[in-house]
């Protein structure tokens, strides 16, 4: 893979990282819900609809393997985030709140999952 | 908080451009990291080893990162920084929820059901497993910082 590829996927990477904490912060304000990470799940949800889509489109030949590896790998890759589902769902059972957990580690694994193959499923339609 | 209230008519951290530009700097940076390590992994086609060891010591190092600055004040001045830069920067960009996804219906599309099954809920439960073990280690190390400083101050 081409440095320059690379690179790019990492510059992708950071706007997507940046994008992910404007919607999150958005999330947060309109709709505060301290028990629910509201705004992460729709990160993780719509940005693995996105990478579902992107790898089918790579499927089918109509997005390149360089581009799929800087929106893919790099956009989506750096929108989404499992490190702060982890700590959240982590500070949720440290707070006593066990369903609360549950549901949020397993509501965003199936919506994500599901979303990612909507994606992928359209993308090979296109 | 025993901190006064004062009013705080800067820009949430989420508008503000100066913030968002360091969020993009380390979500570069974590992206690189991770897109190093996923293309220089050999592809099994079994079980995507790469993406799973990412989301694992991420998820450790992020719950280090936050019990230790969570410990060492409010989120703000060089702390806020530091959140933003490291945590929602680097190591949100170097773990990746998508992938995760993706790579799950892949093995379901591919029949793989039982690995499908076992790689996305596994990398979830020992995710909070890791970030649960981080945020207990940071508490540790700050508690011994704080011991060891008060008995430096006796002698």
């Amino acid at each position: 893979m081409n440095i320059l590829t690379v690179l790019a996927a990492a510059l992708a990477g950071g706007i997507g990282a940046a994008a992910r904490v404007f919607v999150d912060g958005t999330v947060r304000t309109r709709w505060p819900a301290p028990t629910f990470p509201a705004g992460l799940v729709l990160i993780n949800v719509t940005g693995s609809l996105g990478l579902g889509l992107v790898t089918g489109l790579a499927l089918e030949g109509l997005v390149s393997p360089e581009w799929q590896v800087i929106l893919g790998g790099g956009l989506l890759g750096g929108y989404t985030t499992f490190s702060t589902a982890s700590v959240d769902t982590a500070m949720l059972l440290r707070k006593g709140r066990p369903v609360a957990a549950v549901a949020t580690g397993l509501g965003m694994l199936l919506g994500s999952v599901a979303a990612a193959g909507l994606g992928l499923w359209v993308g090979l339609q296109l | 908080m025993s901190e006064p209230a004062r009013p705080n008519r800067a820009r949430p951290v989420h508008t503000d451009w100066r913030y968002l530009g360091l969020v993009v700097v380390g979500g570069a940076v974590g992206t690189a990291l991770r897109e190093i390590v996923t293309l220089s992994s050999p592809s099994s086609g079994l079980f995507p080893a790469a993406t799973f060891g990412i989301n694992l010591l991420g998820s450790f190092l992020l719950g280090v990162l936050l019990e230790s600055l969570f410990r060492r004040g409010p989120d703000q001045g060089v702390r806020r920084i530091g959140r933003l830069v490291l945590g929602a920067g680097v190591l949100g960009g170097f773990t990746t929820y998508s992938t995760l996804a993706t790579d799950t219906v892949t093995l379901l599309a591919g029949g793989q059901s039982g690995t499908a099954v076992l790689y996305a809920l596994g990398t979830v439960v020992l995710g909070v497993v890791a970030a649960g073990v981080g945020l207990v280690a940071a508490a540790a190390g700050h508690r011994h910082f704080l011991l060891d400083a008060s008995a430096a101050g006796d002698e």
